[in-house]
């Protein structure tokens, strides 16, 4: 399929938008967490003071992230997700209130 | 389904002999008392063969209904399918229970529709709650629906054709890697509810979760269980009837007889078989052999129990 020259200019457009933006996040990056099959994946995940975590729900079946005392999700249904910034450095350990065999861990560093 | 001597009076039938009498495929569970001893008929056609004397009730479990993917896009469909199944019933049971999860996500619609199906049975309906009846943000949906009299997060007892019947809720309060969860307080309540009471009773206990161990693994049991059945020690004739992992399973343990029933919704992988317990899309030929009721019935006389599944199909 040939590329015209408007298509090739709108990649170089928004090549340089995300570069642009992956330059201002270099101190706190978003990384995600996975629901997938019963599982956070990965199990455990280290990340830096500042930095945000997303779970995402991939199952069909509802799930919550809950750390005593430290963070709360709401029910995540199919494809729901949930966020939290960690301020403070040290492991919170985590497990779903619906399915307590489900369990994950965040190291802040 | 193998028919051994259900019906010999006079020599009774081995536990182990009627849980080969079982079936594995179910709509709901047909339950009926004999001997003051509870067993279970197969809802439909078993259960209608047997003709059932005494006082018979119902099991049905998980409808989930709001749920729509792939296993099974339309559960309100298969509740209803349920239903009709225990209406087309020539004798009708005294009750229903509901072992919980009667909606997915807790949401005031879904347990609407889920009432407005039920209903259509014209049965009394004894509930206990499933972790996807507390979803809503203030918990409160479920409480006020089926939870009116009920102690603690719901749980409660009542008293049918010479039967102690014992609703528990083992999905509040959950621990990090564990299990099921009854609590201090529901223990301390079962406790008092039983004292005094005749051993010889004939109990029934019901609670969403089992209470048994099936499969740690994926979080199928409960955490303190074990202290709840100590309290039933001494009692001639304890079952437990549980939902949760949307498949039949059942064990005998001495006067005990651990029961699980289908889902109306759709069905969860064997212990192990797959990657996670979660829902399992079949051919869509095959769903209704994987969904059922349960029919379990009480007949005065001298003779142990049996328990009975019957499929929406199959």
């Amino acid at each position: 399929m040939p590329f015209t020259a408007f298509r090739g200019l709108g990649f170089a457009v928004a090549a340089a938008v995300v570069l642009q933006l992956g330059g201002a996040e270099a101190h706190a990056e978003t990384v995600t967490v996975s629901i997938d099959n019963f599982t956070f994946a990965p199990t455990e995940l280290k990340v830096k003071v500042g930095d945000t975590v997303t779970w995402t729900n991939r199952d069909d079946i509802p799930h919550t992230v809950v750390s005593a005392g430290k963070f709360r999700s709401k029910t995540m249904d199919t494809d729901g997700a949930f966020s939290f910034t960690f301020a403070t450095a040290g492991d919170y350990k985590y497990f779903c209130s619906l399915h307590p065999h489900m369990t994950g861990m965040i190291k802040v560093e | 389904m193998s028919h051994h001597d259900h019906n010999d009076e006079n020599h009774g039938v081995s536990r182990r002999k009627v849980l080969e009498c079982m079936t594995w495929a179910g709509t709901g569970v047909l339950w009926t008392i004999s001997g003051g001893v509870p067993r279970s008929l197969g809802l439909v056609d078993a259960a209608n063969a047997a003709e059932p004397a005494g006082m018979s009730f119902l099991q049905i479990s998980d409808s989930h209904v709001g749920f729509d993917k792939p296993a099974n896009p339309n559960a309100l469909g298969t509740l209803e399918e349920a239903i009709n199944k225990i209406n087309a019933m020539p004798k009708k049971p005294s009750f229903m229970i509901h072992t919980g999860d009667i909606s997915h996500l807790s949401k005031a619609s879904e347990f609407d529709d889920a009432d407005r199906i039920i209903s259509q049975a014209k049965l009394d309906v004894h509930y206990v709650p499933g972790e996807h009846d507390f979803l809503d943000e203030e918990i409160k949906f479920y409480k006020e629906r089926y939870g009116k009299g009920a102690k603690g997060a719901g749980w409660y007892s009542f008293d049918a054709g010479g039967v102690h019947f014992i609703g528990l809720v083992n999905v509040v309060d959950l621990k990090a890697g564990g299990l099921g969860n009854l609590g201090a307080e529901q223990l301390e309540w079962l406790e008092n509810d039983l004292k005094g009471r005749s051993k010889s009773t004939p109990v029934v206990v019901f609670a969403h979760i089992p209470l048994w161990t099936v499969y740690p693994q994926w979080g199928w049991g409960t955490e303190d269980g074990a202290r709840a059945l100590e309290y039933l020690k001494g009692y001639g004739s304890v079952t437990v009837l549980n939902g949760h992992i949307h498949q039949v399973m059942q064990k005998v343990e001495g006067s005990v007889t651990f029961h699980t029933a289908r889902s109306t919704a759709f069905p969860q992988p064997a212990p192990g078989a797959a990657p996670s317990p979660g829902p399992m899309k079949v051919a869509d030929d095959k769903l209704r052999s994987m969904l059922g009721v349960a029919s379990i019935n009480f007949k005065m006389g001298n003779q142990p129990l049996a328990i009975i599944d019957t499929p929406l199909q199959g």
